[in-house]
């Protein structure tokens, strides 16, 4: 080990903290993949990841404004307030918004409703189908390795190919900070920028970039009824079965995703604050504590990535 | 709100290597489950699993749980009981915020181990006590010396198998330093650990009174970054990835302020991360490989305006002078470099299953940039076990070996042994885009650059 270090060259380096050394890599990710591709697009629901991409990306490219439309594919179960907000911030930062529609695909019987319910696993055929129309040949997720032990298993680069599909045993390896985009025709490309970042590092983030979200990641009081250990909220696509008994609590989510498979989290974080505590006290992850479909099986996230996932 | 912290601890890179039932995947596991990383459902989720498969115990205790388990994430590894593919873990202590590559010793070690290393700031390589160093040992030393990973750590695991004995624990000690030194590798680390059992791996074991050392924890979480080791004596260097020049496209809230955004029509920076080194407002700076030179006029990042910025920064960067730059160039200390070459000389470790020719036409990505290059010659191929190059025409999967290779245009690389950051490129194949090797730059044959420093 070097003997040439001084106490200064140290201190000097305190400067960077963790945030600020994610926050780095994550920046140098989306400008290599805005230099290297003809035609990205960011995955953008409104949930708090791709939130924090998006705000990434505004920083990325200042002054000048993001230089790629979003994508949403939409369950048709998403929160109303959820989409309010996706509308205003894609309008805020003037960007074009192409909507991927689940509902369309089952109105014309491309794609069945399942008999849960739940349409997260139906996100696969709309996505692909926006991703080839839209000639994207690569796409931005909010997709976080601590998520879920195949998402650890992800390249920050993940090729996909005509279907798709990722291939967990087939990836290329990834050195340095030289990710290789490279791909044929009908081949794209996922980009993961914020791999690195855990669920605490989102919220402390949010907080220190004052970052706007959704409001129900916030606690608020709610119609909710329990149902396999989770808070469900009441609504059009959320019917209590007879016997569970819906009660006003405060709660609220962890996650956003499609109404009928995400729950909420009894709470009284109100502010970011507060939440950053109550994640860092959590006991549960946060796809454990509100996503019903994780829960279908050990390797729910690895079949689903494979037919083309994020 | 005063508890809350909003990450003010640094973050800290480390991998392990180990050889096929070190219990690699079980000391990764009890990392992650000591320092309280693990959560209660997928701790359930292991403990269902484990009981499936015959690890008994009603009582919940951690050693009556497969903790492979907390990090074998895919079907086929589940299946198979192994480890297929690097895994990335998390965990955080009070003083920092771990990311760990968690590499498979059996199949593929090489790419593996090299993959992980490439960003460690730290390597944890395991031994078996029952089994003291083996070939797979040096194997790993010697791809860490090359990738010149800044910290090495041994674990010497199973410790509760040959009975807490100092003894074994002091000839494997002497064993590994003898062949660390051999190697060339630095400042080894030894510890006596049982992953199984805990001991030695978050707090200091009651069963090795003799071991008066840290523990594997306290040792990472103490040990410095690459980039606080390398602060203040790199260069600075600062691979372009993209000009930013806004003109009519800005940011929507910057076209609402009073003057309309006119103050950014002109906007023209360089936008990058600092690869090593620091820059600062002032400073003079020369673009590689053209050689014209500027003066930093303006550090920005996203609004604010920086005095001075350092690696691993993103910022961009706003020169006196409107020269033509363009991505894949490099922004310099003016002075700090030699010449720019079409002729490259490196060591490449493969990494895919189409082995190396002589006169294989490839891609070369350094920094932001990517050439062709044709190889030239396949000068040696590294013998792991003794680090001494013997003869070779060809290299294949998991071989590491010399090459000459003639670039297409020139780039400005440096050898990889003083600067680990701009030393390194990857060679892609042209037909399928794959990833064919890591490229470490080594001097040109009679090159004397003076040893600036020795990690």
């Amino acid at each position: 080990m070097s003997t040439q270090i001084t106490e200064t060259t140290i201190a000097q380096d305190a400067e960077l903290n963790s945030l600020d050394l994610l926050e780095s890599e994550a920046i140098h990710i989306i400008r290599e993949v805005v230099a290297e591709f003809e035609r990205p697009a960011l995955l953008f629901s409104g949930g708090k990841d791709s939130v924090v991409m998006l705000h990434l990306a505004t920083k990325a490219f200042w002054p000048g404004k993001v230089p790629f439309p979003v994508l949403h594919v939409d369950t048709g179960h998403n929160f109303p307030e959820v989409i309010e907000f996706r509308d205003r911030t894609v309008e805020r930062l003037g960007l074009r918004l192409e909507v991927g529609s689940v509902q369309e695909f089952i109105d014309s019987g491309e794609l069945a409703e399942r008999a849960d319910g739940t349409r997260n696993p139906l996100q696969t055929v709309p996505l692909l189908d926006a991703i080839a129309k839209n000639k994207f040949d690569a796409v931005f997720g909010g997709g976080r390795r601590d998520e879920d032990k195949a998402r650890a298993k992800e390249r920050i680069l993940s090729l996909r190919d005509e279907f798709g599909q990722w291939d967990p045993r087939n990836q290329r390896p990834e050195l340095w900070n030289l990710y290789n985009g490279r791909h044929t025709v009908g081949q794209h490309v996922r980009a993961f920028p914020i791999s690195n970042w855990t669920e605490l590092d989102i919220w402390r983030y949010i907080a220190r970039e004052n970052i706007e979200l959704p409001g129900l990641y916030y606690a608020h009081d709610r119609e909710v009824y329990e149902r396999d250990g989770m808070w469900r909220a009441v609504g059009p696509v959320s019917e209590p079965r007879p016997g569970e008994e819906v009660v006003t609590k405060q709660v609220r989510y962890r996650t956003v995703g499609d109404m009928s498979c995400t729950g909420a989290v009894a709470s009284d974080a109100t502010t970011v604050h507060d939440v950053v505590r109550e994640v860092a006290a959590s006991t549960l992850t946060e796809r454990g504590a509100t996503r019903a479909d994780d829960r279908i099986s050990e390797a729910a996230m690895e079949d689903r990535k494979k037919d083309g996932y994020f | 709100m005063s508890t809350v912290t909003l990450g003010t601890g640094t973050l800290f890179r480390f991998a392990t290597a180990g050889s096929v039932d070190d219990g690699k995947s079980t000391l990764v596991g009890r990392l992650l489950h000591d320092s309280k990383a693990i959560l209660a459902d997928t701790l359930d989720a292991v403990t269902r699993t484990s009981a499936d498969r015959g690890f008994g115990g009603e009582n919940g205790s951690t050693q009556k749980i497969d903790l492979a388990l907390l990090t074998d994430g895919l079907r086929a590894e589940r299946e198979q009981g192994i480890t297929i593919d690097v895994a990335y873990r998390y965990f955080a202590t009070d003083r920092r915020s771990f990311i760990l590559a968690d590499c498979p010793g059996h199949v593929q070690y090489t790419k593996n181990t090299v993959t992980g290393a490439s960003t460690a700031d730290a390597v944890v390589v395991l031994i078996d006590a029952r089994k003291g160093v083996l070939e797979q040992t040096r194997r790993h030393l010697s791809v860490l010396r090359l990738l010149r990973v800044p910290n090495v750590l041994v674990a010497v695991n199973k410790i509760d198998l040959v009975g807490f004995s100092e003894d074994v624990f002091r000839t494997i000690e002497a064993d590994v330093q003898k062949v660390a030194a051999e190697i060339g590798v630095s400042d080894v680390l030894v510890v006596p650990v049982s992953a199984l059992e805990g001991d030695n791996v978050v707090d200091r074991s009651a069963h090795t009174p003799w071991y008066t050392g840290p523990s594997l924890l306290d040792i990472l979480e103490a040990l410095p970054t690459t980039d606080e080791l390398e602060r203040g004596l790199e260069p600075f260097r600062f691979p372009v990835q993209l000009v930013v020049r806004p003109q009519g496209a800005l940011a929507p809230e910057l076209s609402l302020t009073d003057d309309g955004g006119a103050a950014f029509r002109d906007y023209r920076a360089y936008a990058g991360q600092v690869a090593s080194g620091a820059v600062s407002v002032g400073e003079e700076i020369t673009v590689l490989p053209a050689g014209r030179t500027a003066t930093v006029v303006g550090i920005d990042f996203a609004g604010t305006s920086l005095e001075r910025a350092v690696a691993p920064q993103s910022v961009s960067l706003r020169l006196s002078e409107e020269i033509d730059i363009a991505r894949g160039d490099v922004i310099a200390a003016t002075g700090t470099f030699g010449e720019v070459s079409q002729d490259v000389y490196a060591e490449l470790c493969w990494l895919s299953t189409k082995p190396l020719r002589e006169g294989s036409k490839v891609l070369i990505k350094h920094g932001s940039k990517t050439v062709q290059g044709l190889i030239r010659a396949v000068t040696g191929k590294l013998d792991l076990a003794t680090f001494a190059e013997a003869p070779a025409s060809g290299l294949e999967l998991n071989d590491i070996g010399s090459a000459q290779i003639r670039l297409a245009s020139p780039l400005p690389v440096e050898s990889y042994a003083r600067h680990r950051r701009t030393g390194a490129f990857l060679v892609i194949d042209p037909q399928d885009g794959n990833t064919l090797a890591a490229g470490l730059v080594k001097d040109h044959p009679g090159d004397h650059e003076d040893e600036r420093y020795v990690i």
